[in-house]
């Protein structure tokens, strides 16, 4: 397949290997920000080909992971409504809240449904016009301009009957939060390819400046997870801290503007609860007054009911990448993809389902 | 406007015996069902082979099939499976009302072709028709009869170090084909699912090869769990080359697409087959001659090891773990 | 974060557009990304092309990698 093939090239990442194994000569811990970059590195044992003094820790890059209890449990409240159709991405259906899970809400009447696109949501709305098509809005910036152009065309077509729980969230403010709690000690970031490709590296301007941390802007393919590490290396061994795109073919600068103006017209931002990092300001989305009868929880009020957050489970130190998923008493053991006690085993692209699938001690 | 089966047809009255004799008498003609007893009686002799399954896939029309055939095909090979010979299967349908007749010909007609080509009678069944909402259109089970050959001893928990893991072809097929006619998710595809009957491709390969240790078929859960089983079963472990394992294009850009691993996408006309070294390659060209085989391929090898553990060597020469399914692999964004 | 994979974009109705990636097709929105022509690679995000693949960019990425890959044997 054209520009992922010729990304994964054996040859290719064995040069990058060996120039980074050749110039890393420092102690150096990467922060992979975003759960599809740990999924590449584990999927295709990308560790295997780094050299000891590169430690790569996985961030709070997973939008279904950093959904805190009380924001699922509103979404599952709104699926128990008669009359509702919840529609999701795939990766939010199994995840628990604080007393079940949409899955399970499922299984008990609720009519739930998995779709790849809002504007799948969008069709359910069309052919159901005697329900009330709820669109569960999780995912950070490389999401949310669909959702609000999904939401400009509801408002074209003159739906009734289609609404958005907002759950989305930005990536730059919780970045900085975890930079600024001074919990881990990090010396450079393998930022997100295709939130970048919405925000443009510029939006993370802020990391060289006002922290000194170098910063590279990736793809997902293999090749393209070995060049950000060794651009990074490069400009760690050079005592640089600057922000680069290795991911040329998909970033600019500046970024998609036309994305950026459509999800801020109809989105602002807002304060948000991320799991196990608390409320980070202005690092949500919430839809703007005049999108107002497209809100679900203004709508619909829904009651989530009190918040329970699971014991023993850390997947907020996880997340910030305090701790790694072997520190968990309870994973692999208790915690796993079929009984999942937090996030982070549940996504997909969470450090402890991803741990679990792909990196078991590796013989 | 094709006519509806109503409650009455279930009810064994008049109607059942109409629908009876107009669809099933009428889709399989064979001296053991024309009798119409309570119970076909057969006249078997040696180790017989018993299985069943019941299929509830939705949609019940996918490209490359229906539900009929997966039902025929599912139980034939999974007595293939275990070296046995299929002969008799039952057929027990469970209709909601207002089911289109029409449909409902056209499945038993796939019933019908599926098993004149795996070389099996349909012997006895049951319809039953229940209330509107209580089934999700059709639902079928069907069990099967199969006898095993002397000397065949084919089991789970045969596979030893240094033996090959063969796979008879692409995987994904099935799984991808049904998911691009689910609501929510639809994309266009040529793709077909795979469904096939084995039964004579395995019989072909245990006339070369009678020491073949395991057979399965990676049906749910993909490839990846049915090597985990065998794994587990045999007490070894099983190492994969990531770049020997057949997969088509399009099934690679459906799985990119939805955040799907072709590993654990549903298969219903694939085998693995664990062999002895020494006789991978026979095996293998008997298998390129069948039609349902063209691209096998050795995947694999067993090893000692860590008991139940299956590991993949990437094209970069790292290793990783693939473990078993957990779940229904979902479409993600992340 | 997230997964978008790079279709090509094969014919184009107003905003909405059929795009192709290793033999299978799907409708998707331009919405995002206007100025994208048929014959383009855009990538593809939950049913939207939040970008255009700039072709240039990659050859030139895979020759900087090729020389690295050089480089690297010596």
């Amino acid at each position: 397949m054209k520009f992922i093939d010729e990304f994964r090239r054996l040859e290719l990442a064995q040069g990058l290997a060996g120039r980074i194994r050749q110039n890393s000569k420092r102690r150096a811990r990467f922060m992979e920000f975003c759960g599809g970059h740990t999924v590449t590195i584990l999927k295709h044992g990308i560790r295997q080909l780094l050299p000891p003094t590169i430690e790569m820790l996985s961030g709070p890059g997973c939008p279904v992971c950093v959904t805190d209890n009380a924001d699922l449990d509103k979404a599952i409240a709104l699926a128990c409504i008669p009359g509702v159709i919840l529609v999701t991405f795939g990766d939010m259906l199994k995840v628990p809240g604080s007393r079940s899970s949409l899955q399970k809400a499922k299984a008990e009447g609720a009519d739930v449904r998995i779709v790849y696109s809002s504007l799948d949501a969008l069709e359910l709305a069309r052919q159901n016009p005697d329900k009330k098509v709820v669109f569960l809005g999780i995912g950070f910036e490389t999401t949310a301009p669909g959702i609000a152009a999904s939401i400009l065309q509801a408002e074209q077509e003159g739906l009734k009957n289609f609404y958005v729980l907002s759950l989305h969230k930005l990536c730059p403010p919780v970045i900085r939060a975890l930079l600024d709690s001074g919990e881990v000690r990090l010396h450079g970031f393998i930022l997100p390819g295709h939130v970048s490709a919405i925000i443009g590296s510029k939006a993370w301007e802020f990391l060289a400046k006002d922290y000194g941390i170098p910063g590279v802007v990736s793809g997902f393919e293999p090749l393209d997870v070995l060049q950000g590490v060794d651009m990074l290396v490069s400009q760690v061994e050079n005592g640089e801290s600057r922000v680069e795109i290795a991911y040329r073919r998909g970033v600019k600068p500046e970024g998609n503007l036309k994305a950026q103006e459509l999800m801020y017209r109809v989105f602002e931002p807002c304060p948000a609860r991320w799991r196990g990092i608390g409320e980070v300001p202005d690092s949500g989305l919430r839809l703007r007054p005049e999108f107002a009868r497209f809100d679900a929880e203004l709508v619909f009020s829904p009651d989530p009911g009190p918040t329970l957050e699971p014991k023993g489970c850390i997947c907020g130190d996880i997340l910030r990448g305090v701790k790694t998923p072997r520190d968990c008493c309870l994973f692999a053991r208790v915690c796993t993809p079929e009984n999942p006690v937090g996030p982070c085993m549940v996504s997909s692209e969470g450090s402890c389902a991803a741990y679990y699938l792909y990196g078991q001690d590796d013989e | 406007m094709s006519e509806r089966i109503l409650l009455a047809h279930g009810s064994g009255g008049k109607l059942s015996h109409e629908l009876v004799e107009k669809t099933m008498l009428r889709a399989f003609f064979n001296p053991y069902l024309s009798k119409l007893d309570d119970s076909a009686i057969l006249d078997l002799s040696g180790r017989l082979a018993f299985t069943t399954d019941s299929y509830v896939v939705d949609p019940i029309f996918f490209p490359g099939g229906d539900i009929g055939k997966l039902a025929v095909c599912g139980t034939v090979n999974d007595l293939a499976m275990v070296g046995a010979i299929p002969l008799y299967l039952s057929l027990s349908l469970i209709i909601e009302e207002g089911f289109s007749q029409d449909d409902l010909r056209r499945i038993l007609d796939s019933v019908r072709r599926a098993a004149e080509e795996a070389g099996v009678e349909i012997v006895t069944g049951d319809t039953k028709v229940v209330h509107r909402g209580k089934a999700d259109g059709i639902f079928i089970n069907t069990a099967g009869l199969g006898v095993v050959p002397e000397g065949i001893e084919i089991s789970g928990s045969n596979a030893r170090p240094g033996d090959k893991v063969i796979l008879s072809g692409p995987i994904g097929d099935h799984g991808i084909a049904v998911l691009s006619r689910r609501e929510g998710l639809s994309f266009s595809t040529e793709l077909e699912s795979d469904v096939a009957p084995l039964n004579k491709l395995v019989a072909q390969m245990l006339e070369a090869c009678p020491r073949i240790r395991c057979l399965r078929d990676p049906t749910r859960g993909g490839l990846a769990t049915t090597l985990n089983e065998l794994a587990k079963q045999s007490r070894v472990s099983i190492q994969l080359e990531e770049e020997k394992i057949p997969v088509r294009e399009e099934v690679r850009a459906a799985c990119e697409m939805l955040g799907l691993d072709p590993l654990y996408v549903a298969n219903e006309g694939k085998l693995v087959a664990i062999v002895p070294d020494s006789d991978a390659a026979t095996v293998l060209h008997v298998m390129h001659q069948n039609p349902y085989a063209r691209e096998a391929a050795v995947i694999g090898e067993v090893r000692q090891g860590r008991p139940g553990r299956v590991t993949l060597r990437t094209r970069f020469g790292t290793s990783r773990i693939v473990d078993m399914l957990t779940g229904d692999p979902l479409p993600r964004i992340c | 974060m997230c997964l978008a994979i790079p279709a090509r974009i094969v014919s184009i109705q107003g905003q909405e557009a059929e795009a192709e990636i290793g033999g299978i097709t799907r409708k998707i929105s331009l919405a995002l990304t206007p100025e994208a022509q048929v014959g383009d690679y855009v990538l593809l995000h939950t049913g939207y092309a939040i970008a255009v693949v700039d072709q240039e960019e990659a050859e030139e990425t895979l020759r900087l990698l090729e020389e690295i890959a050089e480089f690297s044997e010596m």
